[in-house]
């Protein structure tokens, strides 16, 4: 039932931002049913084609790293139906689950021996551990601020209004973190890994119908989970559906806005952004509560 | 008796040895050592290409095919590949003033998960391969959109000695576009067009293709004379 929300609602909010992207561009842009449409095509094509084994499996692991994430994650705070399975140390499951789709797709990219899915992979790998420094910075700070790695008590600690915010409480993790974020959602300054619209699409190149199926359907239940992860850290974490849908809705919106005012980033500069002033802020918020 | 043997085995070695003559080296047999020092024998157009003909896939349920033909018409993914003076017309209905968005019309890089092939103008011989090639690593359904008077009839390059004259001779063309060039507006509405034929049921290329294939094949290898290729590309 929480996934099924979460998926749709990733659907509905991937269309709405290129709906956004579209209108910046002073585009009508696509119909908002058109993800749903997309997927309905890919997974009904007649045929497809294998490469081997770790192919087939690197969607599989992709999706399990998303379905992964969404069974740690407490979306509403008091409901015990979908705070899912979360538990006391789900925190560091979850950094780690973000790497594991990505791993497993490097794998089963590879094996699909297109050239620029290798170029993608490197691209990506490099790009996202990078990502991940400043991330798990943050991560660490607030763990350090709230004493403990549970998100349910991250969450609890911060109820009572928003100046009990990690927001307002721990401001420099927040940055640090939203920084990362940027490089987590491939939105515009650091879309270089996939390069929609160029010759190379990245890792997917060789994925075709049900396996790019799976990789869309991840991709909807991604990005509202991380936009989950982030709201229950930093802003307050959601208890009801309406809190979270507008939540995730302004975190992703963030990456977006960002995305339509900034043109690309080669990777060696987002690679170095990345190493600079989120890397520093993220040192500076942890170095506050050691 | 081993006289007419061995002159049958001198020629099948020299057809043998002409159709190697267009393969590029990195296709040709040859020995290879494995990292534990065993040798063994690479044959690349066996071992890295699959030659498996194409099978048909016809439509089962009528009812559920109508339905996945609607979602298969307003989600046409459009190969970026341009083959000639026409390729210059796509990139524009991309751009606001066209905004093929709207139609459920998206570009895809890779030949592997569009849906549309869009052969722009005339193709000349070279390019007619990479086409080919191109169409079959599509995989299927997949529906060809032939732009601009030359892929009717020649066009303009009609007697011209390295461009072919009619498409549908080398793969199912499912819509022309005709004109020289047809302007974007003339191509968004192939486009509308090709969306009712899918939503008829009537866009059965792929099928058609695998049907005809010895047919199509025959007529590729008659333009085609240095065939160096799998006869079906995955």
């Amino acid at each position: 039932m929480g996934l099924f929300i979460v998926l749709n609602w990733g659907m509905l909010m991937g269309a709405t931002m290129r709906k956004i992207v579209a209108r910046v561009a002073h585009r009508r842009g696509i119909p908002f049913y058109q993800p749903w449409l997309d997927l309905v095509k890919l997974y009904a094509n007649r045929s497809s084609i294998s490469h081997g084994v770790m192919f087939y499996l690197g969607p599989v692991f992709r999706l399990g790293g998303g379905v992964g994430i969404f069974l740690f994650l407490p979306l509403i705070y008091g409901s015990a139906y979908f705070s899912n399975f979360s538990w006391a140390g789900d925190l560091v499951l979850i950094l780690y689950f973000q790497f594991f789709g990505m791993l497993g797709m490097a794998l089963g990219a590879g094996e699909g021996g297109h050239p620029n899915s290798v170029i993608g992979i490197t691209r990506g790998l490099s790009q996202f551990t990078t990502v991940e420094l400043p991330l798990t910075l943050a991560v660490i700070s607030i763990a350090l601020q709230y004493n403990t790695l549970s998100i349910h008590e991250i969450v609890a600690a911060q109820q009572g209004g928003f100046q009990n915010w990690t927001l307002v409480t721990n401001p420099l993790a927040t940055a640090a973190a939203m920084f990362s974020l940027l490089g987590l959602f491939r939105h515009a300054p650091f879309n270089l890994v996939k390069a929609p619209n160029e010759v190379p699409i990245g890792p997917p190149t060789e994925y075709h119908s049900a396996f790019l199926g799976v990789l869309r359907t991840n991709g909807a239940i991604l990005h509202v989970v991380e936009a989950a992860l982030f709201m229950n850290l930093f802003f307050g974490g959601a208890t009801n559906w309406a809190e979270f849908i507008l939540k995730t809705f302004l975190i992703y919106f963030w990456s977006v806005l960002v995305g339509v005012v900034f043109p690309r980033y080669r990777i060696e500069q987002a690679v170095t952004w990345f190493l600079k002033i989120p890397l520093a802020i993220g040192v500076l918020a942890v170095i506050i509560f050691i | 008796m081993a006289k007419n043997m061995a002159e049958d085995q001198n020629i099948n070695q020299n057809q043998e040895s002409q159709e190697d003559k267009f393969l590029a080296d990195e296709n040709k047999k040859r020995l290879v050592t494995g990292p534990d020092g065993v040798q063994f024998e690479v044959d690349p157009m066996q071992d890295y290409f699959c030659d498996k003909r194409p099978e048909t896939d016809a439509p089962k349920n009528k009812i559920v095919e109508k339905f996945l033909n609607w979602a298969r018409a307003e989600s046409l993914w459009v190969l970026g590949f341009g083959t000639g003076c026409g390729s210059i017309e796509i990139p524009p209905l991309f751009s606001p003033r066209f905004d093929a968005f709207r139609y459920g019309v998206q570009m895809r890089p890779t030949p592997r998960q569009s849906s549309v092939i869009v052969i722009s103008g005339y193709l000349s011989v070279k390019t007619l391969k990479r086409a080919i090639r191109t169409y079959e690593q599509m995989q299927s359904p997949k529906y060809v959109l032939a732009l601009g008077s030359c892929t009717i009839n020649g066009g303009m390059y009609y007697d011209s000695y390295n461009t072919i004259n009619r498409v549908d001779y080398y793969m199912p063309v499912d819509i022309y576009v005709a004109g020289c060039m047809p302007r974007p507006e003339a191509l968004l509405a192939g486009f509308n067009k090709l969306k009712e034929r899918i939503k008829q049921g009537r866009a059965e290329g792929a099928n058609e293709y695998a049907e005809q294939f010895d047919w199509y094949k025959a007529n590729q290898k008659k333009i085609i004379k240095n065939w160096n290729m799998p006869d079906y590309n995955w």
